[in-house]
Order: structure tokens, then sequence, then C-alpha cells
């Protein structure tokens, strides 16, 4: 049998230096900047759950700050009952997978844009949930002071144990989902994203390819969300809310989506580049905002499609001056004969 | 019975105020395929624009009108030329995104450039309330009522009576076949956002006295738009009057009896409970899937 290679050199160097340079961050950065690194993986991993959702399955979906409340909230309370966070984190993560199949469910009902909007209010009503049972999830004051975990007697309390931890989880994920993604269902989630009617009418079971992308995707917002609890301290519903779910939406389709590394790029840029552009203030999210619409007018790929997008516009251009040419021979042609 | 009554018109109100809100919504939807995720901003830019206007010294009436017209000028020629238009042929999750990216950059603006607090805002119809076989009715309801169902049923008269309301609509059923028919269809899409520049700019006087105003007082309002608009039918115009009206009315209702807390809740309900029974909504008509 032929061996196939899973990844090229070049790859494979990238993945080694941004690998190096991770694993040497905690010794370069101070608490503040490990704290945001910790808390950008975490991102990640929730982003990257929504690119299997939005960009390959071609799903929209707008809860998913919502879904990553659920599992924050789970381990957090959870945690507070005393139950350690290696029972409380697979808990998260299976709830967030149920209730992805069940708000995936009306999306077998509807239009597709319309899910838009379902998701879009289901995020709200967990949000109204968060606020007001306060018995379970402490109203507005939320829950405070909620520990880091162990890990084999070790404590993972230090800001840089910790950090190793959401890197670790973080790449195990990654790893899970390329593997996902290079197997058939990959394949299946790209039919379904591309052309569903033909891809049921070529054997795809649609009903449970929806699903399947849709509570996967839950299943790592829960994953962040379980990681986000003890990373944050604290949690109440304002990061859950829908303006997050939106923010998300956009690092996906920013950084590019049904790219690998598009959650990855978009995550970056909504998470670590306000910190350098402070200054700016609540005018960020306003650019944000509008460097978001021009992209979806220029490169509605994402920043990743910049090198496909210029090749197309490279070889446009190259047929056009072909054309020019032919135009002006073949008139010269005439000019002689004339 | 009487605080029935009371929430019923009061629900009412509220309702055919988003029904405004949503009809502008399903007629771009109609018109030129774009679903605008910031039709809630374009409710809110407005507001602030009356706000300045009488911060300058203008009466409400008079910074109304010049709210028209630059909603007419910004959220519908501008929207459409620079944002919309550009656009076409790029698939219905960029419009989505790139409309999502406007909201979050409509809002942001207001916040950073204006404040971030919530301003009062004064009724057209003042704050005086009469009784009527005792239930007590405040101006400002009767007034939205009446002005919403104005506005709502004399765009019905608008599309269905005259030559230009039916080119709007031969347009939005088909597009190749209207122009076709000699149909000026570039210009018929333009109406059509002009209307909703029209119709969120009369929506944002009616109910921001209640709702203050403030620079994420779209979501909500967006929200209740789409619910509306989908529970009534996507594809029928009059689906989002029974829309907006039902969402108005029972969100009253089970804020008043059940439960305050889930007041925002109910809109989701209903309409998950449309979309699982009658997946085109309540008055609209099955559309068939493409390959």
């Amino acid at each position: 049998m032929k061996n196939v290679k899973l990844l090229s050199t070049q790859h494979m160097v990238f993945l080694g230096l941004a690998l190096g340079a991770l694993l040497l961050a905690p010794s370069m950065l101070k608490t503040y900047g490990l704290y945001l690194l910790s808390l950008w993986l975490v991102y990640v991993i929730a982003a990257m759950g929504l690119n299997l959702t939005v960009g390959y399955a071609g799903l929209k979906s707008l809860c998913h700050a919502g879904f990553m409340g659920v599992g924050a909230y789970t381990v957090a309370i959870m945690m507070k009952a005393g139950i350690s966070f290696w029972i409380a984190s697979p808990v998260a993560i299976v709830i967030c997978f149920v209730l992805g199949l069940a708000i995936g469910f009306p999306a077998l009902r509807v239009q597709l844009h319309y899910l838009g909007f379902a998701t879009l209010g289901f995020n709200l009503l967990l949000v109204l949930f968060f606020r007001n049972e306060e018995w379970l999830t402490g109203g507005t004051f939320g829950i405070q002071n909620i520990k880091r975990p162990g890990f084999f007697g070790m404590t993972l309390e230090s800001n840089t144990s910790f950090y190793f931890l959401v890197l670790a989880v973080t790449i195990v994920f990654g790893v899970l989902l390329a593997l996902l993604l290079r197997s058939p269902w990959g394949r299946a989630f790209a039919a379904l994203r591309d052309n569903p009617i033909r891809a049921e009418s070529t054997g795809v079971n649609i009903t449970a390819y929806t699903l399947m992308s849709f509570a996967i995707g839950a299943a790592y917002a829960g994953i962040a969300g379980a990681l986000f609890a003890p990373l944050v301290n604290f949690i109440e519903p304002a990061p859950f809310g829908i303006s997050n779910s939106l923010l998300f939406l956009m690092m996906v389709v920013i950084g590019g989506s049904g790219r690998f590394y598009g959650p990855v790029l978009g995550a970056a840029i909504a998470l670590l580049l306000p910190e350098y552009l402070r200054f700016l203030k609540d005018w960020y999210l306003a650019v944000f905002g509008f460097t978001a619409v021009a992209m979806m007018i220029w490169l509605p790929g994402g920043l990743l499609s910049m090198k496909e997008a210029w090749q197309l516009s490279q070889a446009k251009r190259a047929a056009k001056q072909k054309q020019i040419a032919e135009a002006a021979a073949s008139a010269g042609v005439k000019g002689a004969a004339a | 019975m009487t605080d029935f009554m009371q929430l019923l018109l009061s629900g009412v109100a509220t309702g055919a105020i988003y029904a405004m809100a949503a009809l502008g919504f399903t007629l771009l939807w109609q018109a030129a395929g774009t679903i605008n995720f910031a039709q809630g901003e374009f409710v809110m830019l407005p507001a602030f624009a009356m706000l300045i206007g009488m911060s300058m010294g203008l009466p409400l009436w008079a910074s109304f009108i010049v709210a028209v017209a630059l909603s007419i000028l910004v959220l519908g020629a501008a929207f459409k030329k620079w944002i919309v238009d550009p656009m076409r042929g790029s698939g219905v999750v960029s419009v989505v995104v790139a409309t999502l990216g406007l909201s979050i950059g409509l809002k942001s603006f207001v916040k950073a450039s204006y404040s971030a607090e919530p301003h009062p805002f004064p009724s057209i119809f003042g704050d005086e309330v009469f009784k009527l076989a005792g239930v007590t009715i405040s101006y400002s309801d009767v007034g939205a009522l009446v002005f919403a169902g104005l506005m709502v049923v004399g765009l019905q008269a608008f599309l269905n009576k005259t030559i230009t309301g039916r080119a709007m609509q031969a347009v939005a059923q088909n597009t190749f076949a209207a122009e076709a028919l000699g149909i000026n269809v570039k210009r018929m899409i333009f109406y059509t956002f002009a209307i909703n520049a029209i119709l969120v700019t009369v929506t944002a006087l009616l109910i921001t006295p209640t709702y203050l105003a403030k620079f994420d007082m779209g979501d909500n309002i967006g929200l209740k738009a789409f619910f509306a608009a989908i529970i009534g039918g996507f594809n029928n115009s009059r689906g989002a009057l029974l829309g907006g009206i039902l969402v108005g009315v029972l969100e009253n209702l089970a804020g008043a009896y059940l439960t305050p807390a889930y007041k925002d809740g109910v809109a989701l309900a209903l309409f998950l409970t449309v979309i699982l029974i009658k997946p085109d909504g309540l008055l609209g008509t099955p559309q068939e899937r493409k390959v």
C-alpha cells in the first residue's frame, strides 16, 4: 500500500515553529499576556467548532457563545458542588452536544437562513436563563471563585500550568478535528455545504450529517466553556450573549471559513489585536465591523483566501491582456491585408 | 378584564410597531434577496438622528422629517449602492455576514462617537392617558397603533393598487420576467430600499419613547422584527402585520400572566412553534427548492 503523506514539509515546518513559539511563550510573557494567550486558545477551540458547522457544513449558527456559556456554567456549578473538573468537563461537552442536536433539529425543518434566527433566539433564551435562574446560576452576580483543577496530584493553579493544559486541549481537539475532516465524514459535510440536494441524491444522509455538524460544533463550544470558567475564575451572563455569538461568526469568516487555520487567525484578530489597539477603545469594534463589511465585498473567502484571490485576479488580468494582444494582432493582420 | 384589555391594546400597539420593521425587512428580502441583520440598527440610527436634530433646537416633527430624508439617503440609497449592489451574486452567507458586520460597526460607532448611555425620547403623541369604560389608555399607544396601522395599510394599497407598486411586486416575484416586460428593475429595487428607510424611521419615532435611545436598542427590535416576519410568512407582506401583532400581544400577556423574566423568549417560542408546524409562516406560500 502506498504511504499517504499527511502534511507537506512546508506545513510541518510551520506547525513546528508555531508549537515552539507557544511552548516558549510563558517564559517571555507577563501574567496578563499569558492570560490573554490562554483566552485566545479557548476562543480558538470554540471557533474551530463553529468553523465545522459554518465553514465546512455551511449551516448558519448564531448561538455559539450560548453553547460556550452552557459549558462554562455546567463546569462552574458542578465544581462548586465539589465534583472534579475531570468529570464536570466531559459532562459539559455531552450537554452541549445534546443541546446541539436539539437545536439542529429545527434546522432540518426550515430553510437554512431561518436557522440563523432560530439559533439567535435560542442564545437569547440561554442568556435569560443564566440571568433569571438565580438558584442555579447566581443570576447577574454570576458564580465566583471557580478553582482551577489538579492533574494527578499536580495543581494547575498557576497561570503557566493552566496555560499548558489549555494548549494541550487545543492541540488534541485540533488534531481530532483535522482527522474528522479528512475522514469520509469531512467530505460529506463539504457536500452538504456545496449542494444539499445533490448531496442527498448521491446518498449522503442529510439529516444525520446536519445534526452531527451542529452537535459537534456545539460540543467544541462546550469544551471552550469548560476551560473558560476556571481560566477566568468568575462567570456571569454577559460573555455568553448574542453579540459574542456574532463575534464568533465574524472570527470564522474573517479568518477564512472552511479553512482549517481560519479560526486561529480570526480569533487572534478579534481578541489579541484589540489589546494592541487599546487607544482606539470603542472605535475598535466599529472599525472591526466595517472592515468585515468591506471584506465580504472584496474578499468573501476571508484573509486566508488572499493568495487564491490574488492568483485569480492575476489570471484574469493575463487572460484579458492575451485577449487584447490577440485582438491587436488580428487587427494588424487585417491592416496588412488592406 | 380591564387589565386584560389594557394589555391587549398596548400589545397590539407595540405589535404594530414591530410589524413595520418586519415589513421593511420582508420587502428587502423579496425585492433584492437581502437578509438585513442590521435592521435593528436601521431603527437605532434615525432615533439618534432625531435626538441630534432636537438638541439643535428643531421640534420633534421637523427632526423627524429631516431624519426621513437622511434615512432614504443613507439607509436606502447608500446602503444599496455601496453594500448590497457590489455583493450581488456572492451568496446569502456573505450578505448575512456583511450586514452583521454593519450591525456591529454601526452600534460601536454610535457608542464611541455619541454615548453609551440611554437617552429619553419624547413621544410625539404626548404622555397623557384617558379612561374608556374603566380601561386606562395612553394617547401614545393609540397614536402608535393608528400611525403604524395607516403605514401598513397605506403600503398595502400602494403595492396592490398603483402601477409602481405592482411593478415592484413583479420584480420581487420574478426579476427576469419583470425586466422583459419593460419594468425598470433597478429603480423598483431602489424604491424598496427607500420604503424600508421610511418604515424604520417611523418605527424609531414610535418605539424610542418606550425603548429609550441607546446604541444597542436595535438588538431587541431587530430580533422581534425577524421573528414577526418569519411567523407571518417571509414572502407575504400581510404576514408581517399578523406576525408583529401576534408577537406584541402574546409577549405582553405572557409578561403579565406567566413570567415577566421570560417575556423576551415569547417571540422565540412562537417562532419555533410556527416553523415546526408551518415552515413557510402562517400566511406564506411554500417555496420550491432549487438544485
